[in-house]
């Protein structure tokens, strides 16, 4: 018989060995799903390797994807380690692509240097503005945010449609749902001759300055001591509803600047396509990371990968796309399972017991 | 005025329906001390399971029954997550969603479009006859008619049997249950399985009752809004009726509202039932009954040693 202890000291490797284990795991059921589909499973898993690391073109695939989900799931992470739940970051990357759209529209003469800094101002001001509703709704009636932020996802949605099918749509569309095409300055340039964008290092200076703000401000620091939940921080001193408030706002405005960053330099105009899920994944991402800044970029990249990949699955294989997020949810409920045995071993019982 | 709102009540009935089952899934899951946010996804799963069924052996009933059980199988994975591995219930519920979606997508592909025999109404006799609410309650497919005995079940499994008072006690006081002889982790499986076939239930409504063909995304939020339904209803089987017909009401009336053609825009009307949701949300706050929580819920049994 087996018997369950907490393990005295932690398991230096464990998150690693669980990570690992889960994503083989994962990866081992999803080719039984194309084998039992009749695919061929190990070209399968030859086409997702070669989709997303194979070539310097996949490459700069991957790491175009890991851009909005690294900002979607920062913002997520900063929420989830004061225990808010926020799982809005898909409506406010819908607000934060918005907001860019209105100003790219607003000022179409206006220079790259000027415009697209008012872009991502205007992105960060509407995604946090979006989850400062839930914010205060739990503040102030303690209204659960789970649901109001994924409720608000859904009308961010249909407000993205109502704009791109009404007012914003262009006439020289033919019926389609889009905005004109953006002028140069609201479109983020392209690193050298690479596929890749400018948004890669704009991502590297929120990772650190997030990281800075959180280890030498004052407010990082109360943010970093209110993980432990509200009653903690209430003995600590701290005023807690200000914080939900921030940290709310903070969130939503990264998920904000992914919307700004995707809608800019990727589609070059608002369209109903934008929406392909980053903010849900971004939960996956930061959970996986522990909700650790430099694990994030990590996840971030595996998990654009994983979306790489499987976009070339879904040409060479004939499958739904939805393969890579069968794969995505397997991933997260198997490092959830897993998780178990960081706190607890197994242990075969003696007789003295 | 009557031609209008006496089909608005009957369409009420029917698009509260997959709520209702849903929200009796979730609330006997939450009884049990376990939130399971995985609605949404074990509703999906199972409309497909129950299309997949009722397509291939033609036989409704059978999809029906399939739905409930893909949806008790789909729930076990949250119950072995949070119970045995002792995951994290909100971010396992929502893997449970992204899984679910996913799956649903994947292997509902071949089906898009098809059609599935499904329930077709049934005129129920006598009662039927009643003015006004025979019209708006009993012309209606069998799936509903079952919807209105589940809630009395409901309440009499919780208020007079004592495997229920035995469930409703891990969610209270799972170390309490504990102590008094009970085995808190195979009721908080009964809890999550028995919640995940009601919610299996509603989903294979979806497929089966709503629309008898397959398209993608069915749920449509749907078990999100049976979430909040278990919160507005205080964990109680009369008012989660109340609920899932005020939700079906603005379903229906959208639906209703873009038949007959008004100038707002479909996208707006969309909006209406999220908006209630979050506007539900607030009004049961308001209310503050929050002391009606089972007082574990969302917290696991750690194993001892």
């Amino acid at each position: 018989m087996l018997k369950i202890r907490k393990r005295d000291e932690p398991w230096k490797w464990g998150a690693l060995v669980v990570f690992l284990g889960a994503l083989l795991f994962s990866l081992l059921v999803s080719s039984l799903l194309l084998a039992w589909q009749g695919k061929d499973a190990l070209f399968g898993l030859n086409v997702l390797w070669q989709g997303s690391f194979g070539n310097l073109w996949a490459l700069e695939g991957v790491l175009l994807k890991s851009i909005p989900l690294f900002l979607c799931s920062l913002g997520v992470a900063v929420a989830f380690r004061m225990q808010i739940w926020n799982i809005g970051a898909e409506g406010q990357f819908a607000l934060g692509a918005i907001g860019a759209t209105w100003m790219a529209l607003q000022f179409p003469d206006l220079p790259g240097f000027i415009l697209l800094p008012i872009m991502f101002t205007m992105a960060f001001l509407l995604g946090g503005a979006w989850a400062f509703i839930p914010a205060f709704l739990k503040l102030k009636l303690r209204v659960n945010e789970i649901i109001s932020t994924l409720m608000l996802n859904y009308v961010a949605i249909l407000l993205l449609d109502y704009l791109v099918f009404g007012i914003w749509k262009d006439p020289a569309s033919h019926g389609f749902p889009m905005t004109p095409e953006f002028t140069s300055g609201a479109v983020i340039p392209f690193i050298g001759s690479s596929r890749v964008h400018w948004g890669l290092l704009f991502c590297l200076v929120v990772g650190v300055g997030l990281w800075g703000f959180m280890r030498f401000t004052r407010l990082g620091f109360e943010l970093q001591a209110s993980g432990e939940g509200a009653r903690v921080a209430r003995y600590a001193k701290i005023r807690y509803g200000r914080l939900v408030i921030l940290v709310m706002c903070m969130s939503g405005g990264f998920a904000g600047w992914a919307g700004c960053v995707e809608t800019s330099a990727i589609l070059n105009r608002l369209q109903p396509s934008l929406m392909v899920g980053y903010g849900y994944t971004a939960i996956v991402v930061a959970w996986l990371a522990r909700l650790e800044p430099l694990n994030i970029a990590f996840a971030a990249f595996l998990l654009a990968a994983l979306r790489v990949g499987v976009e070339n699955m879904q040409l060479e294989l004939q499958i739904p796309a939805a393969f890579g997020v069968i794969m995505e949810g397997m991933i997260l409920l198997t490092v959830l399972a897993g998780q178990f045995f960081l706190t607890y071993k197994l242990e075969r019982k003696t007789r003295q017991d | 005025m009557w031609e209008f709102l006496i089909p608005l009540f009957a369409a009420t009935v029917q698009s509260g329906t997959p709520i209702l089952y849903a929200t009796l899934g979730e609330m006997m899951t939450e009884k049990g001390g376990v939130l399971n946010l995985g609605v949404e996804g074990i509703m999906s799963v199972a409309a497909l399971a129950a299309f997949w069924v009722s397509y291939t052996t033609g036989s409704p009933w059978l999809g029906f029954l399939a739905g409930g059980t893909a949806g008790m199988v789909f729930a076990s994975l949250h119950g072995f997550v949070c119970i045995t591995c002792l995951g994290n219930q909100v971010v396992s519920g929502l893997a449970l969603t992204i899984l679910g979606g996913g799956l649903t997508h994947y292997l509902g592909v071949s089906y898009v479009g098809l059609s599935a025999p499904g329930f077709n109404p049934f005129i129920f006799p006598l009662l039927s006859q009643i003015p006004v609410l025979g019209e708006v309650f009993f012309k209606h497919d069998m799936l509903v008619y079952i919807s209105f005995v589940i809630p009395f079940l409901f309440w009499f499994f919780f208020k007079r049997t004592s495997l229920g008072l035995h469930v409703a006690a891990t969610g209270e006081m799972p170390a309490a249950a504990a102590a008094a002889g009970l085995k808190p982790l195979l009721l908080r499986y009964f809890a999550v399985l028995s919640g995940g076939f009601l919610m299996g239930l509603g989903g294979a409504y979806l497929s089966l009752a709503y629309t008898h063909l397959w398209t993608s995304g069915l749920s449509g939020g749907r078990g999100w809004i049976a979430v909040a339904l278990v919160i507005f209803a205080f964990w109680r089987p009369g008012r989660a009726v109340v609920g899932a017909y005020l939700f079906g009401g603005v379903m229906a009336f959208q639906l209703r509202l873009q038949a007959i053609g008004t100038n707002l825009p479909s996208s707006l009307l969309l909006m209406l039932p999220y908006l209630l949701t979050i506007l539900v949300l607030i009004l049961s706050a308001w209310r503050g009954r929050r002391i009606d929580a089972p007082a574990a819920l969302g917290t696991n049994i750690e194993p001892e040693g």
